[in-house]
């Protein structure tokens, strides 16, 4: 086992690159849950994501243009979940389901053809000033803006909930569904556009991986991104700051145990590969969530 | 010339089967504060809430300072001038208070704005509150202050209050009542519903009753006593139970200083509750909703389980006993909530049978369920006491409420119990109905079995109870012999002003 | 403005239809995909349902139904009783990973020792194996409230690493010359679950029609199985009516993770072989729109696998003879389930015309 092959620079860089699709997936999936909607199709809807941001990439030449896509992909697909769960009332654990079945049998025959191909070119920013620091700089101030993108939307996402009437009645819907429709908001709608919102970020989080992580496109390519975004949020209680520290966590693990497998550790490789999913467990376990949303995964059925 | 601020006339509005509110008239003037009077179904919400909007009428009028008043929501109320604090409050727990402030608004100005006139308002009435509690920690009473200065924020000129002080200490009562006078005081009328007959005398300067959705009287509350109010809202036909005292055997049931935590944030701790059940006796437990009843009810079934000692069946603690190894040993009970609790509202009656009657009336054999015994038994049950539904196989949820509840407390009447607990046995029921079933608690009663009967009805508990205790915020009065007791001892328990200790912060 | 008023009872006639309305959706649409994919869409239809059954070729593909439907039948019945409660095993993936390696450990130990209680001892291998990865989830449910959806699944990429592990270390065939892989246990005699291979007759097959015989009869015969229904339905009725919830959590779950386990088994002693990286093929997953499709009954389960497994086998005849893409059958299953919780809504609801205020 050779320790001198890990970098710690390179290590907490690639930390941040690691913690960024779930970072994207699971915020939005954060507002989703907060305005009281359990959606377990993040899976589905990342991977679907991917295939239509490295699809548009690769055809407009424009990574930034694949994002897009993948946004409007993402969003395209949450409508199918927001539809069968708001307005015919299914259940929404296995309407989730359903939309990652879906999602990844959709991506895998979208991306037939793309298979092995290359994405265009994400390069990395180089932040003037900051980004000489040393030490510092390359492992914050030197990424892809994309990285940039996951911390602003988990800051707006802050103070949107914090400080915005929306963010107010958003948390109302989610707080008690009852309530918010006597005082006489429109909880469907407040939920359809959450909804829509969650699928938009999982989407650029599956663009990630596929534009600029991997950067290629292979079926099934998430490999559970989706599913550690929701106990991200869970671990998070629902409050966007501490989902950082989830993700960062989560992160670190996979990029740990990666660099311990490329210097040849002792453990077995399959060994260290199952670590970041028995670490989620762990820290589902420990933190004991704080309380969820008081309508939390409830169909709401507005009477009379 | 005094023109009223609102007035009703002939106001009618029936539901499926049930004729609410019957050609109600009467007025209340500007800045007034009146009381609206009756039991529980007299039709004080339908009405309330047509005023309020959630519900219109099916004939009759209101106008509002001279001019018609037909409200379409409550929004449009609100805008008229009219708001209303709830009996269950639109809150959101996890929220602080300025936050539900805000919800409660049309146009609210910014948070910081709002924290201001929540402080100014609540110090200018006299009702501390700070904005940046979160709601979901505060008391009941401080709950209803934040329904209360989210209505004062708009600046009504009639404030409905429902059952207001069901679920307030009497500190907080006095608190309210000086924020009331000081509105009434200032212009604002109100519109106070209850039926604790003390304080209507206390408050307000005009009271209508209401029975059975008709208006029948109006009084000067100041100068009516307890007694005869309560006798407009029952009926002066309050039979007295003429039986003689019946033969009681021994003590079957006791509980000995049975207290519990609330079993959830909004639950009732119960405290200390002693008392001794007697073989053929019928105990009748009166209290308003939410001081306990299902927690007791809970304690006694099985469902929520306490120390050693406390629950005690024939001499031997049984707190520790689930609900079936009870219902063996013969200590039924039919719980409040008849739709998802006392029945599973989507499975068959046959099922609901299967539900509580297995252990008693052997209907599985190794585990395996005796189907045809089952629907046997549904069938009893339902030609016994009338249950009108084409069958055995219809689900609970096709029922209607009295239907639904004389299968219920005929389920477990029919298992032949030795104690039999129920709560609000004939609350939506029709009078035909409710009367078969009260017959039927008495006959069981006579054949040996202890009753206790928990219930908000008046009438009900002194028709069938040999002794009266009123349960109020977890705990329970000594019980008194019923025969004797008279309408107004009986309001003034329920009412919570007698001989009790006031209630302290529970532990 | 269309509403939706729930019915007092659900509907009889919809239970029964929807399933099948949704099938026909399903081939309506999967033909409009299969359109756009260059395919002619009816023979694409036929292929996939028609032919596995009917076709000159349907001798062969016949006992393929079998073989594909076993274990969808055996963990569907498994995890319809946890659905039931309310209780969502969506990790039974992975149990079956864990039951196919704990029996073939099992097997492989003995070998090569021929025996009539080898192969007994591997399935009470497996179904432990599958019973204690899935009373994880369940035990840190009770204890410490966690959410068995998440954990469950946590555990399956944990089972497929251990799968990995398994194949290229502990359980590698050492007379493989070095190439992944178990010794193949189909070829064991004492070991194998295979009965006739001609016919797509394995012990897997047999468990399977008991495993849905005996859940037909707890769930519509016995108290339990009452109570399960009770517990999804009004949990504070299941409460009123004696039922511990803990206790119903920790029996669920150790169902649908035995039975997980067991076909894990059945699978990897017969038609898979042997244990390697992937031998999964999602059975675990799959079972759960059969679960579904199935409406958590056990004939319904059984029609539902018998199904999806056509789906599966015509899928394969249409790649290869038609040229389409696979994934254009996952796609496929994915919608059936879409169509089927869509359809579903006029179960419980009826629609109504008129005027209302909408949420």
């Amino acid at each position: 086992m050779d320790w001198t092959a890990i970098n710690p620079i390179l290590l907490l860089a690639s930390l941040m690159v690691a913690a960024t699709p779930i970072i994207l997936a699971s915020v939005g999936e954060l507002i989703v849950e907060r305005a009281g909607v359990l959606n377990l199709g993040v899976e589905g809807m990342m991977i679907t994501g991917a295939v239509c941001g490295f699809i548009v990439a690769v055809n407009t030449g424009s990574p930034v243009l694949g994002f897009i896509g993948a946004a409007i992909g993402g969003a395209i697909l949450s409508l199918l979940f927001g539809f069968l769960t708001q307005f015919l009332l299914s259940n929404q654990v296995a309407t989730g389901l359903a939309l990652t079945l879906f999602g990844l049998g959709l991506s895998a025959l979208m991306g037939q053809s793309y298979i092995g191909i290359k994405a265009p070119d994400f390069p990395d920013w180089h932040i003037p000033l900051l980004g000489d620091i040393p030490a510092i700089g390359p492992i914050v101030f030197q990424h892809d803006p994309m990285v940039y993108v996951g911390l602003l939307l988990v800051l707006a996402v802050w103070a949107f909930l914090k400080y915005s009437r929306a963010g107010l009645i958003l948390r109302a819907v989610g707080e008690n569904h009852e309530a918010a429709h006597a005082l006489g908001y429109h909880v469907v709608r407040v939920r359809m556009l959450a909804i829509m919102f969650g699928g938009a970020c999982a989407g650029l989080g599956g663009a990630y991986l596929s534009l600029v992580r991997v950067p290629q496109w292979t079926e099934g390519m998430t490999a559970g991104a989706g599913w550690i975004a929701l106990a991200i949020v869970v671990f998070a209680s629902w409050k966007p700051l501490r989902l950082l520290l989830g993700a960062y966590l989560f992160g670190g693990v996979t990029v740990l145990q990666l660099n311990l497998q490329a210097a040849g550790m002792a453990i077995p490789v399959e060994y260290l590969s199952m670590s970041p999913y028995l670490a989620t467990i762990a820290v589902l376990v420990i933190m004991r969530a704080g309380r969820a949303p008081g309508s939390l995964g409830q169909s709401f059925h507005a009477s009379r | 010339m005094n023109q009223p601020l609102l007035a009703l006339s002939g106001l009618t509005k029936a539901y499926p089967g049930v004729v609410a509110n019957k050609d109600v008239s009467f007025e209340i003037a500007p800045g007034e504060v009146h009381a609206l009077l009756g039991e529980n179904g007299a039709g004080k919400s339908t009405l309330v809430k047509t005023i309020y909007g959630l519900v219109k009428p099916d004939s009759g009028t209101m106008t509002l300072n001279g001019a018609p008043y037909a409200p379409a929501e409550p929004r449009a109320a609100r805008a008229s001038g009219v708001a209303m604090v709830f009996q269950h409050f639109s809150l959101f727990d996890a929220m602080n208070v300025a936050e539900n402030i805000a919800l409660g608004m049309e146009n609210p100005p910014p948070q910081r704005e709002i924290a201001e006139r929540v402080r100014a308002v609540s110090d200018q009435y006299g009702l501390p509150l700070d904005p940046s509690r979160i709601v979901g920690e505060l008391s009941a009473g401080e709950r209803q202050r934040v329904e209360i200065i989210r209505c004062l924020l708009q600046d009504p000129k009639l404030l409905i209050m429902d059952e207001p002080t069901s679920v307030l200490t009497p500190q907080e009562v006095d608190i309210l009542f000086k924020t009331l006078r000081k509105l009434s005081a200032e212009g604002t009328a109100i519109l106070y519903i209850s039926h604790k007959l003390e304080e209507i005398r206390a408050l307000c300067e005009n009271a209508t009753v209401l029975r059975l959705g008709q208006v029948v009287g109006t009084c000067d509350p100041r100068e009516t006593s307890a007694r005869d109010m309560a006798e407009l809202m029952v009926g002066s036909a309050l039979l007295v139970p003429e039986r003689a005292a019946r033969p009681t055997g021994e003590t079957v049931l006791s509980l000995q200083g049975l207290s519990a935590k609330a079993p959830h944030r909004f639950g009732t701790a119960l405290h200390d509750i002693t008392i001794e059940v007697q073989k053929g006796e019928v105990l009748g437990i009166g209290g308003v909703a939410g001081n306990g009843q299902d927690e007791l009810v809970a304690a006694l079934s099985g469902e929520m389980r306490t120390i050693k000692g406390m629950v005690n069946y024939q001499g031997q603690s049984i707190s520790h006993l689930g609900p079936n190894a009870r219902r063996k040993l013969g200590l039924l009970t039919a719980p409040e909530e008849r739709m998802g609790h006392a029945a599973a509202p989507d499975m068959s009656l046959t099922e609901n049978a299967v539900l509580t009657a297995t252990t008693r009336q052997k209907l599985a054999n190794k585990g395996f369920v005796n189907w045809r015994k089952a629907r046997s038994f549904a069938e009893d049950v339902i030609s016994t006491f009338d249950v009108r539904t084409p069958g055995p196989q219809n689900t609970a949820r096709s029922l209607s409420g009295g239907n639904l509840q004389k299968f219920v407390i005929g389920r477990e009447i029919m298992q032949t119990p030795d104690v039999l607990v129920v709560n609000q046995p004939t609350w939506g029921v029709d009078a035909s109905a409710a009367a078969s079933i009260r017959q039927a608690l008495l006959d069981l009663a006579a054949k040996g079995t202890a009753v206790i009967c928990i219930s908000q009805d008046l009438d009900e508990l002194m028709e069938i109870s040999d002794r009266f205790a009123a349960l109020n915020e977890g705990r329970l009065s000594a019980p008194r012999p019923a025969q004797g007791l008279t309408v107004e001892e009986i309001g003034l328990m329920l009412g919570g002003a007698h001989d009790m200790e006031v209630a302290h912060v529970d532990v | 403005m269309i509403m939706l008023e729930k019915r007092a009872q659900p509907s009889r006639v919809w239970t029964l239809a929807a399933p099948i309305f949704a099938v026909l959706l399903t081939m309506i649409c999967g033909g409009l995909l299969f359109a756009a994919l260059g395919k002619d869409p009816f023979e694409t239809i036929r292929t996939i349902f028609f032919d596995p059954l009917f076709s000159e070729f349907a001798w062969f593909y016949r006992p393929q139904l079998l073989i594909k439907g076993a274990p969808l039948v055996l963990i569907a019945i498994g995890l319809s009783f946890g659905f039931r409660a309310g209780i969502w095993n969506i990790g039974a993936e992975g149990q079956y990973i864990v039951g196919a390696i704990c029996g073939a450990a099992v097997g492989l130990a003995f070998y090569p020792t021929e025996s009539i209680f080898v192969f007994p001892l591997m399935i009470v291998a497996g179904v432990l194996g599958g019973t204690l990865w899935a009373l994880i989830p369940g035990i840190l449910k009770v204890k410490f409230d966690t959410n068995e959806i998440l954990v469950s699944l946590m555990l399956v990429y944990v089972a497929e690493q251990l799968l990995a592990s398994m194949a290229l270390g502990a359980l590698r065939n050492p007379d493989g010359m070095g190439f992944p892989g178990s010794r193949n246990l189909a070829k064991y005699d004492s070991a194998t679950s295979w009965i006739s291979e001609n016919v797509g007759m394995h012990w897997g097959v047999v468990v399977a029609l008991i495993a849905v015989i005996f859940a037909y009869v707890t769930l519509s015969r016995h108290l339990f199985g009452f109570n399960v229904r009770l517990a999804g339905q009004s949990p504070r009725a299941a409460r009123f009516a004696g039922v511990n919830p803990s206790t119903l959590v920790l029996i669920c779950m150790g169902i649908s993770g035995g039975l997980a386990g067991a076909a894990g088994l059945f699978e990897v002693a017969g038609p898979a072989g042997q244990i390697s990286i992937d031998f999964n093929v999602g059975y675990g997953f799959t079972a759960i729109i059969v679960a579904f499709l199935g409406r958590l009954h056990p004939i319904g389960i059984l029609l539902a696998a018998g199904l999806m497994a056509l789906t599966y086998i015509g899928g394969e005849i249409a790649q290869s003879n038609l040229g389409l893409p696979g994934a254009a059958i996952q796609l496929m299953q994915g919608m059936l389930l879409f169509f089927l919780l869509m359809v579903d809504v006029l179960t419980n609801y009826r629609v109504r015309f008129g005027k209302g205020a909408i949420a």
